[in-house]
């Protein structure tokens, strides 16, 4: 009777081999983790030992000397650095009104809700677009159509060194268009995913205190949203400098430096796609700095991002 | 001075404030300007040429045919192809890695370093993955002697997916209830029981979203591929194929778009709208399998 009883409560024993699978798998779990740090890592690596053999001969010199010269056996970045920069913050500040703009477009009581789902939904499918395809676009579609417009920048503006030269095709200027159109849904989704967080509560307050609705939006809802929207904003700048395939085809991969917009320029992205491939010798060498310098940047860009949104959360 | 709350359109306040809805309404109508022009133009340019014949041919070398560029048959096949070869490698690796995180971890400093190694890794340049991958897989020939190949492409793209699947295995689980865990471990099952029967299910809706999306988002790629998986001309044949040089479309896309060929570049808007329409599909599956989420608020 009593044997019974005990057998009833009492816990079942586990057997060894679950145990087993038990730490087993947490150990499997633990390795996939540490995937992560030694693919991170291990990118760092090769592009560091890569381009040891470049940084030794150039220093520093690289990023600023604009000579970049496979048949000589001579190269500096700075072509493409200043592509690079030049393209993305550009890119960046005609993104981030359009961006901003259309998040409290969708997020606002503007239009009615089954609307403003849809230009969401647009916003999001247009990220789902590849990069190459955007390319292909630009090249045959967007930049034809936007030439006329390039050419009387030049003959109205053409004093201002940034639009001294004659638009000829590809060139910085359409690459900056169309990195627009690539970080725009970037911007508007995060955005718009932070406007949504701001608690209602704050936003009838301020319509109860006789705010309008862009004095509400400017006074109270832009900045209780102001962390996420900036995050978003410096991921945009991260993806715009590492934005390889359209910026390729239509940048025109020119090594000659020009300060104008309107000219063909480089970006490392695009320096990278175009000759690593057929790159050998001191020119591997080179491009792994290019593409070292580049990680750099879009490493901080990154972890400045991941900072800012900590830094400047408010705590409502 | 008037004492009324009528609203009042001619108060400077509220023309700043017609003028201000009408500028977001040009942007938002900016912003989605791209996308009706892109899609149109591909549905124009790209759809008018959609055939059967165009997925039984090979692409032709340019120059060789003037009238025609052949098909992309090979293409397709090497996008699924390479696409799958990155998805058995990110799979496994993070989901593994994202039920570590959500279930496992306390806080720690190893787990705090790979929620950040995770996002760090999201942000580092596709073309820096193709850059590193040539340079221990290709250049080293460490792949049974092979440099150019599609598993050298695969495992590029499986760099790119790995972030995504990590993070919203990790956000999936995090939103599963507590209460089910203590309940399944409370009838005595163990760890690991309570993961694969309890958690992990409650939370596949999410996780299978991440997943397919990360997938619509790899079989886009072009940087990762272009020195690892390069390019082929002929058909993916037999096991060695993992280990040759294979065409995909969007490397297609790349060199094709850049030929002085006319019917080159036709063949290239076919590939876009193939591609554009594959990956638009993916996302509308992705977002049709979150809508069924249960924890999803």
């Amino acid at each position: 009777m009593s044997k019974g009883l005990n057998d009833q409560y009492l816990l079942r024993r586990r057997p060894s081999s679950e145990r087993y699978v038990d730490i087993g798998f947490k150990r499997i779990a633990i390795a996939m983790a540490s995937m992560v740090a030694i693919v991170l890592f291990g990118i760092l690596l090769v592009v560091f030992l890569g381009s040891l053999e470049s940084m030794g001969r150039y220093g520093l010199n690289f990023l600023i000397s604009s000579n970049w010269n496979p048949v000589t056996d001579e190269y500096g970045a700075f072509t493409a650095i200043y592509g690079t920069l030049v393209t993305s913050i550009l890119s960046l500040l005609i993104a981030i009104p359009l961006g901003v703009g259309t998040a409290i477009f969708i997020t606002e009581n503007i239009i009615p809700k089954e609307l403003r789902e849809i230009i969401g939904l647009m916003v999001e499918l247009l990220a789902a677009i590849p990069s190459v395809v955007l390319g292909l676009w630009a090249i045959f579609i967007m930049e034809p159509f936007l030439r006329p417009f390039f050419t009387s920048l030049n003959t109205n503006f053409g004093w201002i060194p940034f639009l001294s030269s004659i638009p000829s095709g590809p060139g910085i200027a359409p690459s900056i268009i169309i990195l627009v159109v690539m970080i725009l849904p970037i911007i508007t989704a995060i955005s718009r995913d932070s406007l949504l967080q701001v608690p209602s509560r704050l936003r009838e307050a301020a319509y109860g205190v006789g705010a309008t609705r862009w004095s509400a939006i400017f006074n109270v809802i832009l900045p209780a949203a102001i962390s996420g929207i900036a995050g978003g904003v410096l991921l945009a700048l991260g993806r715009a400098m590492g934005e390889t395939m359209a910026v390729t085809m239509i940048i025109g991969n020119s090594n000659n430096f020009s300060f104008s917009l309107l000219s063909p320029g480089n970006t490392i992205a695009a320096m990278l796609a175009n000759q690593f491939g057929e790159a050998d010798g001191s020119q591997v060498s080179s491009l792994m700095y290019a593409a070292f310098i580049l990680m750099i940047l879009t490493l901080g860009v990154n972890i400045f991002a991941q900072w800012i949104v900590k830094r400047l959360s408010l705590k409502y | 001075m008037s004492n009324n709350l009528y609203y009042k359109a001619s108060l400077n306040r509220n023309i700043l404030d017609r003028c201000l809805t009408i500028t977001t309404t040009i942007f938002a109508i900016i912003a989605i300007l791209p996308l009706i022009l892109v899609i149109g133009y591909i549905l124009f340019k790209g759809g008018s040429q959609i055939n059967l014949s165009l997925f039984t041919q090979l692409p032709e070398p340019p120059g060789d045919d003037l009238l025609s560029a052949g098909g992309i048959g090979n293409a397709f096949i090497g996008t699924i192809l390479v696409t799958f070869i990155a998805a058995i490698i990110a799979i496994p690796v993070g989901v593994g890695g994202g039920i570590y995180l959500a279930e496992y971890s306390t806080g720690g400093a190893f787990s705090q370093f790979i929620r950040f190694g995770t996002n760090v890794l999201s942000g580092v340049p596709s073309i820096i993955a193709g850059v590193s991958v040539y340079g221990v897989i290709v250049s080293t020939k460490i792949l049974f002697g092979s440099n150019f190949s599609a598993l050298a492409g695969g495992i590029a793209l499986s760099i790119l997916m790995l972030p995504t699947v990590i993070k919203t295995t990790d956000e999936g689980l995090k939103l599963v209830p507590d209460d089910l865990r203590r309940g399944a471990l409370g009838v005595g099952a163990s760890k690991f029981v309570t993961i694969t029967r309890i958690t992990l299910p409650s939370a596949i809706n999410s996780i299978a979203t991440g997943i397919v999306l990360a997938i619509a988002r790899a079989a886009g790629e072009t940087a990762p591929l272009i020195f690892t998986a390069l390019f082929s001309f002929y058909w993916a044949e037999g096991a060695s194929t993992l280990l040759d040089p294979i065409a995909t479309l969007s490397v297609l896309i790349y060199n094709f778009a850049l030929e002085p060929y006319q019917s080159q570049n036709e063949l290239a808007w076919a590939a876009s709208f193939v591609l554009v329409v594959m990956l638009l599909a993916m996302n509308m599956i992705a977002r049709l399998i979150s809508r069924g989420s249960s924890f999803n608020n």
